[in-house]
């Protein structure tokens, strides 16, 4: 362990450099604040966002220098107004739904990733609704794919059923929202690149039905079709439809899972990057929409961070950015942004944060307590 | 059952040159750990379709952890010994099915948080292993050479930008008769180095004229292969439970005869196939298959000569329309493909530079058509550029 936390503190370092030369940051132990002035801005009515900046993307073609050209939009205008970690280290499985999973209870579950099964320990939904007593409106999960459908829901005896998430599937929905053929929408319904041949079939979850397409969404069939031929992947769609909750719906707890970026596992280079490009301009998006949406206008927390990262060039046992299988340093050492009332704006922080911290953290933020999870809240962002 | 209650004759169904193998070593292998043995056996199992490198390479290490003292024997599996398996790993037929075994393995460390301490078991293994055994020199210093950018006409991003700074970049490249250039190149050096498998030549779409000396790998020419595959992959995903493990064991069982190849040489095309169903998006992506065949044969084969070329690959579609067999021809993409292939180039040296003798290596690196190249050698100054007009043979000369 301790070759990966002095890689992962290099990998840091070279972050904080450089958005420090891109963007003029400053160092975040330099900037402490007291919790009391903190308490003071925070508005009531809190929201928070969650968007995995997903599946899986290396340093060097995001926040290292080279990377740069590919992160544009979040350099320009989310950087310069958020704490930065450098350094969140994932310890846990790198497979996409079980590192997801695990971001949303805070503790590193061990199911197979690629069986549709439920998170063992109670989710960052299910403490927000008990503890808080919200009804399930007031989560939503927007999921890339159809193997993250039971994400909204652990199987915990003390939480689980009934106090979950709702959790929409875009492309689900748009698959039954085509009565006919698929001609126009194909490039929306990407399967899982990880096992590009198989996916798991839907049981369970609480994936909206195509009625409530207009009853919660407001959106016709007809609409909904439309709009999506002008979109161009499924991480747009899910986009698409996140604006759509938070306008009709309004949740406190949104959790948006982007998936674009996995076609690397197809082990074509460019595709990877333009899934990076994209998935930087829809994150940029999503805070435009928390700024110009009124009901979470100064009010909401916006927290990205990529699931974890891919294998590094140089290590022999995995084939560069296509896979995750190494485990080594690179794969498992990511970055956080946080965005909002309260957060400091332009701060870089170098110190070492677990990815099991992001529920804690979040319960900090809404007054709840994350009794199972195994992290611990980041203090400068709760 | 743990590799201490081995016995000869659980190999029986091992093909000949593996079973004579593992029964000479088999003392051997019950000596070490569940953690370990079916690796080994992975590659063992495999022995009658290995090229000449793996196999000289596999009998030195088993002969090596036969002359290893018992004391020392058990420093060396230290790492491997304390990894904790399960129940159900020890009830796997990790005889019969080595490589099912290390996934199940695999998704076991995973689980169990023990992936760390498990590469740290393997990291000094083969720090040990290249220390007693020092892995061969090639008869000549290797040549690695990539072809990138067919079918593209202009393109104005800069390439070769990873590997610029470890060789010299020229501008002025005199495009003529390049690729024959190349292969004539190759065909020279297998004609005074012989060895089989020794000079290749990969390419992400149809070959060029090459010289029968040079072993030859082909996206193109392996059409029929590839859709035999997709067909067979479609027609298992349709039998009720089906799911991924159950599929990469399905396509892991398949041999060049399920898929109608017929060959005079079964080493290569074992080889073939298992760049089909062992790589990620061979299947479908020429410029992915020119890539992962580039690495496999790197190695497995430690080639001294490799000409890799990559070719357009088709535009991204839905996954599932990709893999379905189709009679169409598909849409190119042949500038996503040149960014491809860039990359491509650059982790056919990387990949290079791990075999022994990297210090001696050359590599040059093409945009096909075009005047630019970028030229790595030792006698090569790193980070520089060359604006002056320069031929492929005069590049060539330069590193030989």
């Amino acid at each position: 362990m301790r070759r990966l936390e002095t890689l992962s503190d290099q990998i840091a370092r070279t972050r904080r450099e450089f958005l420090r030369d891109a963007t003029g940051v400053a160092l975040g132990s330099t900037l402490l604040r007291s919790p009391l002035a903190r308490a003071a801005s925070l508005p009531r009515n809190k929201k928070v966002v969650v968007i995995t900046f997903g599946g899986g993307a290396r340093d060097q073609e995001t926040f290292a220098p080279e990377g740069q050209e590919n992160v544009p939009n979040m350099l320009r205008d989310l950087i310069p107004r958020a704490s930065f970690f450098t350094q969140v280290v994932n310890h846990g499985i790198l497979g996409h739904y079980v590192a997801t999973a695990s971001l949303a209870t805070g503790a590193y579950e061990t199911f197979n990733n690629f069986a549709s099964v439920a998170p063992e320990n109670p989710t960052v939904f299910e403490y927000y609704r008990k503890d808080l007593k919200r009804p399930s409106s007031d989560t939503w999960v927007v999921a890339p794919s159809n193997g993250f459908n039971r994400i909204g829901e652990s199987s915990h005896r003390s939480y689980g059923m009934g106090l979950g998430a709702r959790v929409i599937l875009p492309k689900h929905l748009l698959t039954a929202a085509m009565s006919s053929g698929h001609t126009d929408y194909e490039h929306l319904l990407r399967d899982n690149y990880e096992t590009p041949y198989f996916t798991p079939e839907l049981a369970g979850g609480g994936e909206v039905e195509l009625q409530q397409l207009e009853d919660l969404l407001k959106l016709s069939v007809t609409d909904f079709k439309a709009h999506a031929r002008t979109l161009s992947s499924p991480d747009e769609l899910s986009v698409y439809i996140a604006r759509q909750l938070m306008r009709q719906v309004a949740p406190s707890l949104l959790w948006i899972t982007m998936h674009d970026i996995d076609i690397a596992h197809a082990g074509t280079y460019s595709l990877y990057v333009e899934g990076i490009r994209r998935t930087d301009r829809l994150c940029t998006e999503v805070w435009k929409m928390i700024e110009s949406e009124p009901e979470y206008a100064g009010k909401t927390t916006l927290l990205v961070l990529p699931d974890f990262g891919r294998d590094a060039d140089g290590d022999p046992g995995g084939n560069g950015f296509q896979h995750h299988r190494t485990g080594d340093p690179l794969s498992r050492t990511t970055w956080l942004m946080a965005l909002g009332p309260g957060i400091r704006e332009g701060v870089v922080h170098d110190r070492p944060v677990d990815s099991t911290d992001l529920v804690p953290t979040i319960g900090s933020i809404f007054g709840f307590s994350a009794n199972y999870s195994q992290g611990k809240p980041i203090q400068e962002i709760a | 059952m743990l590799p201490s209650e081995l016995k000869a004759e659980q190999f029986s169904a091992y093909p000949p040159g593996s079973k004579a193998l593992a029964r000479e070593y088999v003392e051997t292998l019950r000596d070490l750990p569940l953690s370990f043995v079916p690796g080994l056996l992975r590659e063992l199992i495999e022995y009658d379709y290995k090229f000449p490198a793996e196999r000289r390479a596999l009998e030195k290490e088993l002969n090596n952890l036969a002359k290893l003292s018992t004391d020392d024997r058990k420093q060396w599996m230290q790492g491997f010994a304390s990894i904790s398996t399960s129940s159900k790993l020890e009830h796997f037929d990790w005889i019969n099915l080595p490589a099912q075994f290390v996934e199940q393995l695999s998704a076991h460390l995973w689980a169990t948080h023990q992936l760390d301490a498990f590469r740290a078991a393997a990291t000094s293994y083969a720090d040990r292993l290249n220390a007693a055994v020092p892995p061969q020199e090639p008869v000549i210093p290797r040549l690695g050479i990539a072809v990138i950018g067919e079918g593209v006409d202009s393109y104005s991003e800069p390439l070769f930008r990873k590997l610029r700074p470890h060789g010299a970049y020229f501008s002025k490249v005199n495009p003529e008769n390049g690729l024959d250039v190349l292969l004539d190149a190759v065909a020279e050096r297998a004609k005074k180095h012989g060895g089989d498998y020794l000079h290749w030549y990969i390419d992400g779409g149809e070959p060029g004229a090459y010289d029968k000396t040079i072993t030859g790998v082909s996206y193109e020419r392996l059409e029929p292969v590839r859709n035999a595959l997709l067909q067979k992959m479609h027609s298992e995903l349709t039998k009720p439970g089906m799911g991924p493990e159950m599929l990469r064991t399905v396509m892991a069982e398949l041999r060049p005869a399920d898929l109608g190849m017929t060959s005079s040489d079964p080493v290569l095309a074992r080889f073939q196939v298992k760049v089909l169903t062992e790589g990620s998006g061979t299947q479908i992506f020429s410029t992915s298959f020119a890539q992962w065949a580039a690495r496999e044969a790197l190695r497995r084969a430690q080639p001294v000569t490799l000409l890799v070329r990559f070719a357009p690959r088709q535009r991204q579609k839905p996954m599932s329309e990709m893999l379905a067999p189709n009679a169409e021809r598909p849409e190119l993409d042949p500038v996503g493909s040149l960014v491809d292939a860039d990359m491509g180039a650059y982790y056919n040296w990387i990949n290079q530079q791990r075999l022994p003798g990297g210090e001696k290596s050359s590599f040059l690196a093409w945009f096909e058509g075009h005047n630019t190249a970028v030229l790595i050698g030792p006698t090569v100054p790193r980070g520089t550029e060359s604006s002056d007009p320069t031929t492929m043979k005069q590049m060539l000369s330069w590193i030989s």
